[in-house]
């Protein structure tokens, strides 16, 4: 265990979107709604997508347990989906996402991974349920969706390591 | 970077009130202890100790007589047991490979508990590299260490036990003179090290009256100045110095004495064990007010470490549920109010504190902790509008949990 705490300087776009976060709120009437993360993590989204029949996103919301870069990057891709087809959505990666809130200091660039892999989730589980997935949606995981389901088996590894050392 | 901290404290401006309780990783100076400083550093004792002139034999006069004021305190038996190191890092440093080095011959066995502080854990890995093994010692759901284990972990092998006096997040005061006895009892060879940074001008801590053979103080944990520390070595015990280069006064730490900042840790020693019992009962009186105005005024918490007499009196930890810890110290600090989390939010390994971990705490309740630590200078008025704003603080990070993790 190299235990260290690295100092966080966020920056102002952040602060702000910490501050006075978009969208923020759970969507009564939503199409669909997707997860990632796991608050074992410390970190863990969830996103909200008002669908039209057009595949266009109306209106996307989230609720966020975590971190202010988690808060903050879940937030500016509410903001970026918004009146964007589930194409131009899926092809959002979580670099663009880290560029929109101006930069995350490294060790938390999976909180804009984690953003971007609830999002493709819930596009996925769209399609799915639909039962016609579109030919740009690869039946392969995403990079982010990856990354969001590595981390969480990770979180749940190490807390079932915890409870058998507790155990012992 | 330097320009985004530049903004994250504009974003501050025109606190009216601000109430520092991160007293676990750094402290305020208070004026008086920085007052009795400052000739130190140009008008007398500027010279280095060791040497034959006037400036170096009156750095030698007052060093000396620190050590003797800091071995009173301690109740050590001489002076020449008070060993000045940069601070609590080293000094831990120190003991266990210093230890680890006088005792190559006669083991390769470490025993500590769960709940040490990250330097001897991590000190302790380090040596793993060069064959040692480090048995860790559970801790029960208060952090209070499993006696029965400790017996059973020492052997004639062990050459070093290093357990706290008082835990350092969770403020659990551990029955340091029955473990010792158990240690001792297993193998007499044993060195018996306790950290005893938490419990230095905390709780009564007198190393004649424990036993013990190596004790770890901080200056900065009692408001003195950072930088400066002491590793206590009982007459007879042999360890072995970690670090080369000239030596001075200090047998175990080279380098040039800095003068200075030993005579401000003195100073903040004088400051605490004046009025020891009061300085205490006021803590305990802060904190109490502290944990009872938020156990009255927010939900879904659950109180870390133990309660009463069984706690240093400046502790309090905290976890909110369905709230994040670092956002929370953000969402805190922009109101003034200075505190620090066991969230793992800072880094990648998602492992929050390994103390709470240690006393079955899950990660997401690990993860909602905050640790507070009252000081002596702190007021009635201090921790109130901490109260006024800690319910606020979390009812809005809350609301932005919203239902996420609920089921």
């Amino acid at each position: 265990m190299n235990v260290s705490r690295a100092p966080l300087p966020y920056n102002p776009k952040i602060l702000e979107l910490f501050r006075n976060p978009k969208n923020l709120g759970k969507m009564e009437d939503a199409t669909v709604t997707a997860v990632a993360g796991n608050p074992l993590c410390g970190d863990m989204i969830t996103f909200y997508l008002k669908i039209n029949d057009q595949d266009v996103i109306e209106k996307a919301s989230f609720e966020s347990y975590g971190c202010a870069a988690n808060i903050a990057t879940s937030s500016i891709v509410t903001e970026m989906i918004r009146g964007m087809k589930l194409e131009e959505a899926w092809n959002i990666s979580y670099k663009s996402v880290a560029e929109a809130v101006g930069g995350l200091p490294s060790i938390k660039f999976h909180c804009g991974i984690l953003a971007v892999g609830a999002l493709k989730r819930a596009i996925r589980k769209y399609y799915t349920r639909k039962g016609a997935p579109p030919s740009w949606l690869s039946a392969e995981p995403s990079f982010e969706e990856k990354q969001a389901l590595e981390e969480e088996e990770l979180a749940k590894a190490l807390s079932r390591r915890m409870k058998l050392e507790e155990g012992k | 970077m330097v320009e985004n901290v530049k903004e994250l404290l504009k974003a501050h401006a025109g606190l009216k009130h601000e109430v520092y309780l991160d007293n676990e990783n750094s402290s305020i100076v208070p004026g008086e202890v920085v007052e009795a400083m400052l000739p130190y550093y140009n008008q007398r004792a500027y010279g280095n100790p060791t040497l034959t002139h006037k400036p170096g034999w009156e750095a030698f006069e007052v060093i000396m007589e620190s050590a003797q004021r800091i071995a009173g305190f301690l109740g050590c038996k001489t002076l020449e047991e008070v060993n000045f190191t940069p601070g609590e890092t080293e000094a831990n440093n120190l003991a266990l490979m210093g230890t680890a080095l006088s005792m190559k011959d006669k083991g390769k066995k470490i025993v500590i508990s769960e709940v040490e502080p990250i330097n001897v854990l991590n000190v302790t890995e380090m040596l793993q590299k060069s064959g040692y093994v480090t048995t860790k010692i559970p801790v029960d759901n208060e952090g209070f260490i499993n006696l029965e284990r400790l017996k059973a972990a020492v052997d004639k092998e062990t050459v070093i036990v290093s357990l706290s006096t008082v835990n350092h997040e969770i403020g659990t005061i551990q029955p340091i003179k029955e473990a010792l006895k158990i240690v001792k009892d297993q193998n007499p060879q044993t060195v018996f090290h306790t950290d005893a940074s938490d419990a230095y001008g905390k709780i009564p801590f007198n190393v004649q009256d424990l036993g013990v053979d190596l004790a770890t103080v901080s200056s900065y944990k009692i408001l003195g100045p950072r930088g400066i520390g002491a590793l206590y070595v009982k007459e007879r015990v042999n360890i072995e110095k970690i670090l080369e280069g000239q030596i001075g006064t200090q047998r175990l730490w080279p380098g040039v004495e800095n003068t200075p900042l030993i005579v401000g840790f003195t100073r903040a020693s004088e400051l605490t064990f004046q009025n020891f019992e009061q300085n205490t009962s006021h803590l305990r009186k802060l904190r109490d007010k502290l944990v009872d105005g938020i156990v009255e005024t927010v939900p879904d918490i659950l109180l870390n470490g133990p309660k009463g007499d069984r706690r240093a009196p400046d502790n309090a930890n905290i976890s909110f549920l369905r709230c994040e810890g670092e956002a929370l110290t953000i969402e805190l600090s922009l109101k003034g109010v200075y505190v620090s989390s066991g969230s793992a939010c800072s880094r990648r390994l998602l492992q929050p504190s390994h103390v709470l971990v240690a006393i079955g705490r899950k990660f997401d309740e690990a993860h909602g902790s905050i640790l507070m630590k009252v000081a002596s200078y702190h007021t009635e008025e201090d921790i109130s509008y901490a109260l006024e704003v800690i319910p606020r603080a979390v009812e809005r990070i809350r609301g932005i949990t919203g239902s996420t993790g609920a089921e």
